[in-house]
């Protein structure tokens, strides 16, 4: 056996970069997510590219001292996994459980990796 | 393991104690801690150290809390166990205990927890694990996770932040008639709503103690612990379940495994919910005992808020809960789980003073670890139950 050339948040970090929001299906065809080496239910797990639309499942406000407050949310995918996110350019305290998010690519601060953000989707 | 392998009260707790509590002395260690506890509740018991042959122990602090605590005893247990699945670590430490004594794999055991988060500051006492796909996102761990929670419940039932202000409200009465209690004001609904807000929806006043402490308890079979000294408090059932590790992966956010563990620790123990006279579930966080409410069967799926609004869980309410005053009131030094035992033990034994349940034979302790990660159940009957 020869190691794996990427990790998997290795490849769910290039997909990123290429813009694209990245996930798995098991042999069921279910969706996986974050991205995993194999479950009970698949041990090689398929990519798939979401079309990058969902809905806030939970939200939530932190405060820090001396730091303007931000928006945590877990986002349900139309394509059925779940992910951590926050909702940007708009009010942190205005963001509805309910609502429709569109991904796009956040940008890192310093030398970290991209993520995955959403905005309002109002298509 | 099915029910019917289960053997029923064979075994019990004959000692109990705290450590220090609060703010412990400068330079005071996790395991100093355990040591202090573990020998104050061996000496509850009447036994003594020599005598402990099974080490059941976990820490924030430490990763080999069972190993660190028997150098420091002076002791060579035969058996020892360290699982570490947060707050609830010790209700599965008992439910091992059991099966251990049972088989003989040991004959005096002790599970055994310290902390010192308030003297070292709670992000050196439980340094997060890095998760690219949280970390970005800056959630405050693991009190955000819990706020993800209440907004789905708050949604999905109409739970309202004034219903989850009464569970601290009702924490706070109970804490006044305990001695050892770290809060020693009263506190009001309007209070807790007007506290610094951490996570929305969760003040600071929904949010456990950051405090120093740790306790342990002994337990043996139900035939030695007949000539002990102590009233023995058999354990009738114990249900252990883990469903997630981030909470990204949790099911359904307002469902906890709480479900599982305590079906099957009733199972066990052949008892229902409207057999349990006193509640001790970890309250981490304002919310996670109305979830545990729901999930044990104290009422149903959606109502803990409605459940806990009237001082039902208050002195003098129908169903007692948390009576030490809780992780919120009393102490909570970041993994409460052996406090909330020790709790439910003491209110069998009728040792609690003016917080006294009258009549209490059966309790139920309920742990949580994580972020509604883990979730065990252990069921306390006095002598009479079994």
């Amino acid at each position: 056996m020869t190691n794996l050339p990427q990790s998997p948040t290795g490849r769910f970090i290039a997909y990123l970069e290429q813009g694209q929001l990245a996930y798995q299906v098991d042999d069921a065809g279910r969706p996986v997510f974050p991205p995993r080496i194999g479950t009970a239910n698949g041990h090689d797990l398929q990519w798939k590219i979401s079309a990058g639309r969902g809905s806030v499942y939970a939200t939530s406000v932190v405060y820090r001292k001396d730091e303007a407050p931000l928006n945590v949310v877990l986002v349900d995918m139309d394509e059925g996994f779940r992910l951590m996110s926050r909702v940007e350019g708009m009010e942190p305290e205005s963001v509805r459980i309910g609502m429709r998010v569109r991904f796009v690519v956040g940008e890192p601060t310093g030398s970290g990796p991209r993520f995955p953000l959403f905005v309002a989707d109002r298509a | 393991m099915k029910s019917s392998n289960w053997k029923r009260g064979s075994v019990a707790v004959v000692g109990a104690a705290e450590s220090d509590l609060g703010l412990v002395a400068q330079h005071m260690t996790p395991v100093d801690l355990m040591a202090q506890a573990t020998i104050r509740a061996v000496e509850d018991a009447g036994l003594t150290l020599a005598e402990v042959d099974g080490l059941f122990a976990a820490a924030a602090q430490t990763r080999s809390a069972p190993m660190l605590l028997a150098e420091h005893l002076q002791i060579q247990p035969r058996y020892f166990d360290g699982t570490h699945i947060g707050g609830a670590s010790f209700m599965t430490h008992v439910a091992h205990a059991c099966w251990a004594l049972n088989h003989g794999l040991c004959s005096v055991a002790v599970v055994a927890y310290g902390s010192t988060q308030r003297s070292v500051s709670r992000a050196a006492a439980s340094p997060g694990e890095y998760n690219y796909y949280e970390a970005p996102f800056r959630p405050l761990l693991p009190v955000t996770a819990y706020a993800l929670a209440a907004s789905r419940h708050m949604h999905e039932y109409g739970t309202t932040r004034e219903q989850l202000a009464q569970v601290a409200v009702a924490a706070r009465q109970w804490a006044l008639m305990n001695p050892v209690a770290w809060e020693r004001e009263p506190l009001t609904v309007d209070q807790v709503l007007s506290s610094r807000m951490v996570a929305y929806p969760l003040t600071v006043r929904d949010c456990c103690l950051v405090v120093d402490g740790g306790g342990a308890i002994v337990l043996t079979t139900a035939a030695r612990a007949k000539s002990l000294r102590r009233p023995p408090v058999h354990v009738l059932g114990c249900g252990e379940a883990i469903s997630h590790g981030s909470i990204v992966n949790m099911p359904d956010l307002t469902t906890t495994a709480a479900r599982v563990s305590g079906q099957q620790a009733f199972a066990r123990a052949r008892l229902g919910p409207q057999d349990v006279d006193m509640l001790s579930l970890y309250d981490a966080f304002t919310i996670t005992p109305v979830l545990f409410l729901e999930d044990l069967g104290f009422c149903p799926k959606g109502e803990g808020g409605r459940f806990v609004e009237d001082g039902s869980i208050a002195p003098g309410g129908k169903t007692p809960m948390n009576t030490s005053g809780g992780g919120l009131s009393y102490c909570h030094p970041g993994m409460y789980g052996l406090l909330v035992m020790i709790e439910a033990i003491r209110q069998i034994r009728g040792e609690c003073g003016k917080r006294q349940v009258a009549g209490c034979e059966v309790a139920l302790a309920h742990g949580n670890g994580g972020v509604l990660s883990s979730q065990c159940t252990v069921l306390f009957g006095a002598s009479s139950t079994v």
